[in-house]
């Protein structure tokens, strides 16, 4: 069912990061190691550079391609910015300007402002800030507004990490030079909205490796004589955590797709809400049938739902797409409320 | 592992769009004088005034096989009226039966002599179907059913009990699956037949909801001669019969808009209120409406390829049942008005939907079974 671009990209990012994506991997990068030879992978086979127009060298994939990409870093745990640098490579892309080579790339998120092609301001909770070597920020001045990309001084960086100890930067530019800008045209939240899509569609991987896990430790773990997953209480647990997961791949897929057509703004809010209400749920029921042993450091359980826990707060919550949706519904009426669900236009 | 789940989107072609259209422009003018009690019940409601419209424009049986009279569309094209008529609370009760399920068996285990006499009345919107499976003591257990048919030489005789048969009131049949013999397997020795409700030996008994409302009934069966050549599909093999056919029954948009009407209303008491709290529930439920939707669509999909997504089916009832149920509740949280059938439009509604919910994860298979089949699917059992 998958085109053959996104079935080589399934398959390649598998491989490297069944490969490589292991638990010390995990535990290094908590504590600050950087995992070159994953990224070096991810770098050598060009997946950072799927949504790089073809002109730029790049693989000129769609938004679902990009999915599938990101739903595996969910479904992995990889400690590496990938998703960031495919965002990053797209926004670039818009204004003619290629990925640097040798980079690890961030996006920028704040107030900033530019004079003499030099950029100030603060970028906070950076995603993968202390590891960057560039940084992509949309800017909206008074009179234009450009896609700019410019390298991250080290001594700007002031490290923090979210929930799972992944590096959520801030980092305070003060006139650093600005290395190419081009101007685009974009939204005011098109960063916003990219980075909900992003983290929805690894939310949705995380998911599936909850419901993964948990149904292999109900068939390997035995109470009262025989596997857990034998009793209709587990079953009717892991019966609606898989609801769950399916939903949030479904909600995934289609703001990824969306994208694609040009109209993803209900589709991209509606799977964030969506995937927020599964990780609540689905966090809970995995955890629930780990039994004492999920909560410990040492079972791995807790990669996956540290990261759904943060993830789902970040570029917007559930809650903050919801009710952008949902003013928008209330703006319209109800007459063209069905319509809006059918079209996807809100 | 993988998830064991196929959902793959899938996009409505130009045709089915246009056909859209044309739908809601005609129920525009057909739903003028349908009252807005009828509208909450959706496919509760029966008009048989309106399902001789929808016959008379070709939209029941629109995805059969054109040499059974059918338009020979796809499964999708079908969905786009279904979720249409469903959103719009068009009174789709007398036909939904046998346009869903009944008419789609006869066309695949009929004999010729069954669907040249029951596929035309059917696709005029005239001709009406329930369904016989539950019985007094085979409610979830389906295999536990008792319903005899004996043969002798050219009839078979019927006796038995069939309850919570939906519509049986105003079906001119019924497809019954009743027991043939008696096999080791529990699942053998079932059979499917066409029972005409007017034979006599078949006595049907309302049996009242606590809405007051008459939409069950139990079927009695007594000494009923239903002539042997009505047995549809191979006898003994009904079990497999029977569960080809839930699949069609729970796929459907009918499994997640059954409230949707609260919704839209919402929507509209919304609209002039300065309320963060209520907007961002009614964001978060178009959420779960829009994810629900995608995922019915490409089950409907699935069909078209003639793929078989019992265990996708399964899934979306079982996500759709607990969205329908849950917005009664979200609707009393945000208005905190009184369920008054005497009331206003809004507290008519949620009257109706309130008392109706607890049958959404009851009709076609429990909320527990779904999650029985889905946990099989997961390889827990």
């Amino acid at each position: 069912m998958l085109s053959e671009t996104s079935q080589i990209l399934s398959d390649t990012v598998e491989k490297i990061f069944s490969d490589n994506v292991t638990k010390q991997c995990i535990i290094n990068s908590e504590k600050g190691e950087w995992p070159k030879e994953l990224w070096n992978e991810i770098i050598e086979n060009g997946l950072n550079l799927v949504l790089v127009p073809e002109a730029l060298g790049g693989v000129g994939g769609s938004w679902f391609d990009a999915g599938i990409l990101f739903k595996a870093i969910g479904k992995y745990q990889a400690p590496i910015p990938l998703a960031e640098n495919i965002v990053a490579g797209h926004l670039l892309g818009l204004g003619g300007i290629p990925l640097p080579d040798d980079s690890i790339v961030t996006i920028l998120d704040g107030e900033f402002s530019i004079k003499d092609n030099k950029l100030s301001g603060i970028s906070k909770r950076t995603p993968f800030g202390s590891s960057a070597t560039h940084g992509v920020a949309l800017i909206n001045d008074k009179s234009s507004s450009k896609v700019i990309l410019l390298s991250i001084p080290k001594d700007s960086i002031s490290d923090d990490k979210n929930l799972a100890l992944e590096s959520r930067s801030n980092i305070d530019f003060m006139d650093v030079e600005i290395l190419s800008s081009s101007e685009i045209l974009f939204s005011s939240d098109y960063i916003l909205k990219i980075g909900a899509l992003m983290r929805s569609c690894q939310i949705a991987g995380g998911l599936e490796f909850l419901l993964d896990q948990s149904v292999k430790y109900a068939n390997d773990r035995i109470q009262f004589g025989r596997p857990i997953a034998k009793f209709q209480a587990i079953q009717q647990e892991l019966a609606v955590l898989a609801t769950h997961v399916a939903a949030s791949g479904v909600a995934a897929d289609y703001a990824s797709s969306s994208m694609d057509d040009g109209c993803e703004d209900l589709a991209i809010a509606s799977a964030k809400s969506r995937v927020d209400d599964a990780v609540s749920i689905g966090a809970s029921i995995a955890h629930q049938v780990h039994g004492a042993i999920g909560f410990t450091y040492e079972h791995g359980l807790h990669f996956a739902t540290r990261r759904l826990w943060s993830w789902r707060a970040e570029y917007g919550s559930g809650s903050y797409w919801a009710k952008s949706i949902g003013q928008k519904a209330v703006a319209s009426g109800s007459k063209n409320f069905w319509p809006s669900i059918t079209t996807g236009k809100i | 592992m993988n998830t064991p789940f196929n959902f793959h989107l899938t996009k409505f072609s130009n045709e089915a769009e246009i056909l859209r259209s044309e739908v809601r422009e005609f129920l525009s003018d057909a739903l003028k004088d349908i009252p807005k009690e009828t509208r909450a019940e959706t496919w509760y409601g029966a008009d048989e005034d309106f399902s001789k419209k929808v016959g008379q424009m070709g939209w029941i049986g629109l995805n059969w096989p054109k040499e059974f009279g059918g338009a020979g569309r796809s499964a999708m094209e079908r969905y786009v009226i279904l979720e249409e008529m469903l959103t719009a609370g068009a009174p789709v009760g007398a036909h939904w039966i046998s346009d869903r399920q009944s008419g789609p068996l006869i066309i695949r285990y009929g004999t010729e002599k069954h669907q040249k006499e029951l596929l035309p009345g059917i696709l005029k919107g005239e001709s009406y179907f329930c369904i016989g499976m539950s019985e007094p003591d085979s409610g979830s257990d389906l295999a536990a059913l008792r319903t005899k048919a004996e043969k002798k030489d050219n009839i078979y005789v019927v006796n038995g009990t069939k309850l919570w048969t939906s519509g049986a009131h105003r079906c001119q049949y019924m497809i019954a699956c009743f027991r043939t013999s008696q096999e080791e397997d529990r699942h053998g020795g079932l059979s499917q037949f066409i029972v005409d409700l007017s034979l006599p030996g078949v006595t049907i008994r309302p049996i009242i909801d606590l809405a007051g409302r008459h939409h069950f009934n139990e079927v009695i069966f007594e000494d009923c001669e239903v002539p042997a050549d009505m047995l549809i599909g191979e006898e003994g093999n009904g079990w497999n019969q029977v569960t080809a056919e839930l699949a069609l029954e729970r796929s459907g948009p009918e499994r997640y808009l059954s409230s949707y009407i609260l919704l839209q209303e919402l929507v509209n008491e919304f609209s002039s209120r300065n309320d963060d709290e209520g907007v961002t529930e009614i964001g978060r439920q178009m959420a779960h409406l829009t994810t629900l939707r995608q995922m019915s669509v490409s089950v409907a999909g699935m069909l078209d390829q003639g793929a078989n997504p019992a265990l996708e089916a399964s899934v979306v009832k079982d996500l759709g049942a607990v969205f329908e149920q849950e917005l009664p509740n979200i609707a009393h949280r945000l208005m905190g008005l009184e369920p008054d059938a005497n009331g206003s439009d809004f507290q008519r509604y949620l009257a109706i939907l309130t008392q109706i919910s607890p049958s959404f994860s009851l009709r076609g298979g429990t909320r527990e079974i779904l999650r029985g089949i889905i946990a099989r699917g997961l390889g827990l059992r």
